[in-house]
């Protein structure tokens, strides 16, 4: 046992390394800075307790940030869930072009986020963006919308962003879903003589449940975790009107003029207890598959 | 009748998402001088494809395209040597800490390096390794390296063990087998790896942007946006650039499009 024990580092060693090196170290290292207090050069001042994390409820932004926050993740996945389950219903189908349409719907996934964030900020631009050029030529509009500056549009012109890079990986994983239903189950339900959507609410929807919940749970995970989108469109605004607790955390840690390494760390432990209590979630719910080995699965 | 309903469904589907992209290409190709013009106008009136030739000879792209490449090429072989084999271990075989070994890869794989940047930036800045390479590249390996194991993992175990028995009856190492037998019988696997941690990398923005503050030392995610700042406003230059970058990752990406969900869902959607 002690031999197959030592083998199997061997063959696991470089993996644990990096995960080691690169995943664990930088989360104690986040602890221990949240712990501390630096210099604005980032020099470690000494041990302060649990004083960053006392500051951080202190913050005027705090609450901001935190309505920000879970505005910015249940909008998105929210709409996004909603959409995709048509856009799935849709590509599920065959029909000339299938293939060409979900190729396009690869695009947005594919591309760089900051990418597609920077063409947002210039289709959103106040005097040049085709937005506001085709809202007011239809006549939606009366005059533009400055969308980036403006308080009341900036959290809903950054959620239609975020809602619109994650519907890709959202209807590919309910189109997996999809096709993982016997088409059986809707031969009964056609022969006894349903409608469409009484079949799409009764034997559709049960069915999808274990796909969606993980495409709930994985986007509100990567939804949490968005930087680039916030970042880019929010940049013209000064303060923290429009941030959420990454964004925030980013802003303390290396962009305003606080340079505070202790209390972005105390945010930062925070978030991360937020995402591993959605991954303990979400493994607890799925029945993840730790793979028998040579069961002879595809 | 209804799948001409469904083509045209289609047709306005790929519309709207690739129009964003239309306007980013046809920005790419306008003059300066008509990037600030209100009305605006969606299309060129005179088309400029030179600028994508200024932004390929600009020396500052060219050190970005170097650092994308880099970084990307080398924590791909990285992510590689090290999932292959673990990959292999644990589809063939049973060990105390298995288990505990794939639950730790599944929480890694969740864990963007987003949350954890200000303990990433500690780590290399107290090792003395902010502006270099190495962190980056290591970062990212170390981050897109789950998913080349789910993935990898699961053609492994799709394989025959009479094949491998046979191979090691004719001489081959343990090591062998997996180079020589297994490896070249995941071909799609391996590719869907590959081309999935090489995008990733490439796509990359947050921790580059935090360690790779010398400008010749920024990937083309963090570098582009020197583009348009404050002072000046490339935009036509800033989608050129954007779109170079974006156009051959779409098509790696259709690629390995049907084996995506399953090494992103980690074998719970069947």
């Amino acid at each position: 046992m002690r031999a197959r024990r030592w083998r199997a580092l061997l063959w696991l060693g470089p993996s644990l390394l990096l995960i080691a090196g690169v995943v664990f170290y930088p989360a104690v290292a986040l602890v221990r800075s949240s712990l501390g207090r630096y210099s604005v050069t980032g020099l470690f001042q000494g041990s302060v307790g649990v004083a960053n994390y006392a500051r951080l409820l202190e913050q005027p932004a705090l609450s901001t940030v935190l309505v920000n926050t879970a505005t910015w993740v249940t909008a998105v996945v929210g709409v996004t869930v909603a959409v995709s389950l048509a856009l799935a219903q849709l590509l599920h189908q065959d029909f000339p072009g299938r293939t060409l349409v979900r190729w396009a719907l690869i695009v947005p996934w594919a591309a760089s986020l900051i990418m597609t964030s920077k063409l947002f900020v210039w289709i959103y631009d106040y005097y040049f963006g085709v937005l506001n050029h085709l809202l007011t030529s239809v006549g939606v509009l009366s005059r533009p919308i400055d969308w980036l500056g403006d308080d009341a549009t900036v959290m809903g012109a950054m959620i239609a962003v975020g809602i619109f890079v994650s519907l890709p990986f959202t209807t590919y994983v309910l189109l997996a879903g999809l096709a993982g239903i016997p088409g059986e189950v809707y031969e009964a339900a056609r022969v006894d003589g349903a409608s469409a959507w009484t079949t799409y609410r009764l034997v559709t929807l049960p069915l999808l449940q274990p796909a969606l919940l993980v495409a709930v749970v994985l986007n509100v995970i990567y939804v949490f975790n968005s930087f680039p989108i916030v970042w880019t469109l929010n940049d013209r605004n000064p303060g923290f009107a429009h941030d959420t607790m990454i964004t925030y955390m980013y802003k303390i840690a290396f962009k305003s003029a606080l340079r505070d390494v202790g209390l972005a760390a105390a945010l930062g432990v925070v978030n991360v207890a937020l995402i591993l209590l959605a991954v303990f979630a979400y493994l607890k719910t799925i029945r993840w598959d730790d793979g028998a080995p040579a069961a002879g699965r595809a | 009748m209804r799948r001409a309903a469904l083509s045209l469904a289609g047709i306005v589907l790929a519309c709207v998402v690739l129009a964003p992209y239309v306007v980013m290409v046809l920005t790419a190709l306008k003059p300066d001088a008509e990037l600030r013009v209100t009305p605006p106008r969606i299309a060129p009136q005179t088309w400029r494809p030179s600028n994508f030739w200024d932004v390929v000879s600009d020396p500052a792209f060219a050190d970005w395209l170097r650092v994308s490449l880099v970084v990307a090429g080398v924590s791909t072989v990285i992510v590689v040597l090290a999932a292959a084999p673990a990959a292999y271990y644990t589809a063939r075989h049973r060990f105390p800490g298995r288990t505990a070994f794939l639950f730790v890869v599944l929480v890694t794989q969740m864990f963007s390096p987003t949350a954890l940047v200000v303990g990433l930036y500690r780590e290399f800045f107290e090792l003395d390794l902010v502006n270099t390479y190495a962190a980056l590249i290591l970062t990212n390996a170390a981050f897109n390296l789950a998913f080349a194991i789910w993935i990898l993992r699961a053609f492994f175990a799709s394989i025959p063990r009479e094949i491998e028995e046979a191979a090691a009856v004719d001489g081959c190492g343990r090591l062998g087998v997996l180079a020589r037998v297994i490896l070249p019988l995941s071909g799609p696997g391996l590719v869907t790896a590959v081309i999935f941690a090489f995008i990733a990398a490439w796509n990359e923005y947050i921790v580059a942007l935090t360690l790779m503050t010398a400008p010749e030392r920024k990937p083309l995610t963090v570098g582009i946006t020197s583009y348009v700042t404050a002072y000046v406003q490339h935009w036509n230059h800033l989608f050129a650039a954007s779109t170079l970058a974006i156009v051959p990752v779409v098509v790696l990406f259709a690629l390995i499009e049907r084996h995506l969900v399953g090494g992103l869902t980690a074998g719970s959607v069947k």
